[in-house]
């Protein structure tokens, strides 16, 4: 243990791969030192574990029903009670987390990778590639986020991929933006001036010496998002534009509990909970990464 | 054949002209330096040469070629630069490996270990430094990596802006030590730009003292021992850097 | 001479690392007059830590403590933060490297000299502005009517430099601090800034600390020498033996120095290993 820890943190690493498990090492030490990052990660940890093991943790069917135990409260046969089709709340909230989970995963995956690069692009070459890019942009920003997801629903039409298309398109500028501004803060630096005079193309300075650099404030500002794109896809879930019934998606869930929220209140909170301790667990985690990742903090 | 040669160069940012009228005759092999205070242009010239600076009329030619206003994949073999900063002219997050094998698979050149591994010798640095990252040497390290990246493509002419400015005085005489060793070895022409005229006493042949975007005189470095210059402007700046005692206490 | 204006015994400044505390100036003790004392020293030496801790300025984490820090019969290290405040700039005065840093970039030159005293002295508005504009005719500023209505990206770094040195010497210290009050300018700017400051010690008999890292400036603008290395006084001399130093640091940063008549072929390379053991 000791001496794989001195592999680790070893000054004068003798290889690549120790070099970057050594820093990857440091930055893992410095993360688990932040109590709310580790609550963060446990939150997340479990939506994970929930997504993957559903069917052996939920106790009844997520979609099967039971018209005669109606809206029952939580007991001990049904933990978070039932809704009004006699479906088990804490066993739809579990199958629900495989929903959340890659809503998520694909608006990150398709709208950071392409703000980042509109936003390298546009502050590289600066200009007029950047007045048009960043025009687009500000096009996009300027329109309230779940608004223009709506507008791109209804023309797209009622769906989960549609909602997570619509998520996705609305969330890229901001990245862009960050993307941009860090890339001005160094592109006039002479380790990229340097990388120019040793014959470098463009396309490769942007790749290999811009994007490293700006990827970890957008990687921030993406878990810190999280947040929003969950709470999105249960609005447009609520409006029943996202998730279509019976998916048990958390939105959509607590839209069906709005009519009762009076006198069967767990019909509709469940699912916000739910929703609101994985918004927090990806704000923690999101604050922890900031600390370690910002560069700015790390000084050089 | 001149390494470097500029003729009637006139370089500009936007409206602002810096530099007016530099001719220039470096030869193969030739240390040259352009010394002069801030703002007197002599880094704008270097620039140019490197086609850092694009906006500028005249001729430019490196070894023989005369060069476009772009950079030039081409001349990455011929021409390389050495920058004042040594924390801003490394990448803050590529290993000292990283930043020298880069260059060698831009341009495709094969057998890199080896070549690395001589590279890092020839600048003075262990091999444990290798995989090191920038925050992890001090300021001379780091300068080292920056020659050894210049010169990893083998070019002929190096283009030095202020390379130990930024440094202790111990370290700077270290960096000197070594670059003058580099030419000797390798037979490169240096084109260095400073405000240090005892550096250009030890480094430079010839040079080339330069106000306000204009070379008022261009002298040997033989100069600074009898304070043998002509303009008034390369005297005064002689005399403030303590050069000639006699002429310590003129206005 | 009778007493010393100040006395530093044994100053120890720390900072805390991963590894636990680690002192950048290690039990410094000197006794100033009025003199002109140099503080000489590579980066990492200490020697700016020594300029700010005789201000009480060690920024946190850092922290210091010494056995003995008296100042014109004043015990520095019993003065609470307000006391130090009256202090500072009425009596110690700081010039730092670069003045673009120092000034305050939204306020005129003018006010911020008028700030500068105003926090010592109490004066009507003419007198302080009869004070002010003497006071930079004093570091040769030709036309302190125009200057004093300029922002200080308007002036140069030798005129900010300049303006600075005005501010701090305007309320009349006793102690002049200048830590690398050249090390931005240009060189025929350097001297001008440098004599400035030599003429007005010499006539306002005021004591100056200059801390630099030029052993050959030092030398030319100071009575008596400190070499620090690693926070630790490792040469103390008048400025006139410095030749004669006879630490192999001291020696070897000597004979490091590039020369205007150059002719050795390599410059002697200080050998770390030599001293750094102890």
């Amino acid at each position: 243990m000791s001496t794989a820890k001195e592999w680790l943190l070893d000054q004068s690493p003798s290889s690549k791969l120790q070099a970057s498990m050594g820093s990857s090492y440091r930055m893992m030490r410095q993360l688990v030192r932040n109590p709310l990052a580790v609550i963060g990660i446990l939150i997340l940890l479990i939506l994970v574990l929930a997504a993957i093991f559903a069917p052996i943790i939920a106790p009844h069917s997520p979609m099967g029903q039971n018209l005669g135990a109606r809206l029952l409260p939580p007991s001990t046969e049904y933990w978070m009670g039932t809704d009004e089709l006699g479906r088990d709340i804490f066993s739809r909230i579990i199958y629900g987390a495989r929903i959340t989970l890659v809503i998520v995963t694909l608006v990150a995956v398709i709208s950071a990778p392409l703000g980042l690069l509109i936003g390298a692009i546009s502050g590289y070459f600066g200009g007029w590639t950047d007045k048009v890019l960043m025009g687009i942009t500000d096009v996009f920003l300027s329109m309230p986020k779940l608004i223009l997801a709506l507008a791109f629903v209804a023309a797209l039409g009622p769906g989960i991929e549609n909602a997570i298309i619509a998520i996705a398109i609305t969330s890229w500028p901001a990245y862009a933006r960050i993307s941009r501004a860090e890339t001005l803060t160094f592109r006039n630096s002479e380790f990229i001036s340097a990388m120019r005079l040793l014959g470098a193309s463009h396309a490769r300075i942007i790749t290999r010496h811009i994007l490293p650099l700006c990827t970890s404030s957008v990687i921030v500002r993406v878990t810190l998002d999280m947040a929003g794109i969950i709470l999105t896809a249960a609005g447009l879930g609520f409006l029943g534009l996202g998730a279509q019934p019976p998916l048990p998606e958390w939105g959509a869930m607590i839209s069906r509990g709005r009519t009762f929220i009076l006198d069967q209140w767990w019909v509709a909170t469940m699912p916000g909970f739910a929703i609101i301790l994985v918004s927090l667990g990806f704000c923690f985690l999101g604050d922890g990464l900031r600390d370690v990742l910002d560069p700015k903090q790390r000084g050089s | 054949m001149s390494a470097i040669s500029l003729k009637n160069l006139d370089v500009s940012y936007g409206h602002n002209k810096v530099v007016t009228g530099v001719n220039i005759d470096v030869a193969e092999g030739e240390s040259f330096a352009l010394v002069g205070e801030s703002g007197s242009g002599k880094s704008t010239v270097l620039k140019a040469i490197a086609g850092l600076a694009p906006e500028w009329t005249g001729e430019i030619s490196l070894l023989g070629q005369s060069r476009s206003h772009m950079v030039e994949r081409s001349s990455a073999k011929q021409c390389q630069m050495v920058f004042q900063d040594p924390y801003g002219s490394l990448h803050p997050r590529k290993s000292v490996d990283t930043v020298l094998m880069e260059p060698l698979m831009v341009h495709g050149i094969g057998n890199r270990n080896a070549r690395v591994m001589e590279m890092l010798a020839a600048v003075g640095l262990d091999k444990r430094f290798r995989f090191r990252f920038p925050h992890q040497l001090s300021g001379g390290q780091r300068q080292r990596v920056a020659i050894a990246r210049a010169l990893i493509l083998e070019p002929k002419v190096m283009l030095l802006d202020e390379p130990t400015s930024a440094l202790d005085v111990s370290v700077q005489a270290e960096i000197l030590n070594l670059l003058k060793k580099l030419r000797r070895e390798q037979d490169l022409t240096y084109l260095m730009v400073t405000h240090n005229l005892p550096v250009v006493s030890f480094m430079c042949d010839r040079m080339a003292v330069m106000n306000k975007g204009r070379i008022v005189e261009i002298a040997s470095a033989s100069a600074l021992h009898d304070g043998g210059f002509i303009d008034p402007y390369s005297l005064s700046l002689y005399a403030a850097s303590g050069g000639n005692p006699d002429k310590k206490d003129t206005e | 001479m009778t007493l010393p204006l100040l006395e530093m015994e044994n100053l120890r400044v720390s900072f805390p690392t991963p590894s636990g505390r680690v002192d950048v100036v290690k039990g410094l003790s000197f006794t100033l007059g009025r003199e002109r004392l140099g503080i000489v020293g590579e980066s990492g030496s200490g020697k700016s830590m020594t300029g700010r801790a005789i201000m009480r300025l060690v920024r946190r984490p850092g922290q210091q403590i010494a056995d003995k820090m008296i100042f014109d019969g004043i015990d520095l290290q019993a003065q609470s933060e307000r006391e130090m405040r009256h202090l500072r700039g009425a009596r110690v005065s700081m010039v730092m490297q670069d003045p673009k840093f120092s000034l305050n970039p939204v306020m005129t030159v003018g006010a911020q000299i008028i700030e500068a005293l105003k926090t010592h002295e109490r004066l009507g508005r003419k007198d302080m502005k009869a004070r002010m504009i003497e006071m930079l005719h004093s570091v040769r500023i030709n036309d302190p009517e125009r200057v004093i209505n300029l922002y200080p990206h308007e002036v140069s770094g030798g005129m900010g430099q300049r303006i600075m040195i005005a501010m701090m010497l305007i309320p009349k210290p006793d102690l002049l601090i200048a830590d690398e009050p050249t090390s931005a300018l240009d060189v025929s700017v350097q001297a001008q800034v440098l004599e400035l400051i030599d003429e007005l010690v010499r006539d306002k008999g005021m004591s100056l600390i200059l801390i630099s890292h030029d052993l050959n400036l030092v030398a030319r603008y100071c009575d008596r020498i400190l070499v620090m290395h690693a926070g630790e006084v490792v040469e103390s001399c008048a400025a006139k033996d410095l030749h004669k130093a006879t630490h192999p640091y001291t020696r070897g940063l000597l004979a490091a120095v590039p020369k205007m008549e150059e002719d050795r072929d390599q410059l002697p390379v200080l050998d770390r290993s030599a001293w750094s053991g102890t």
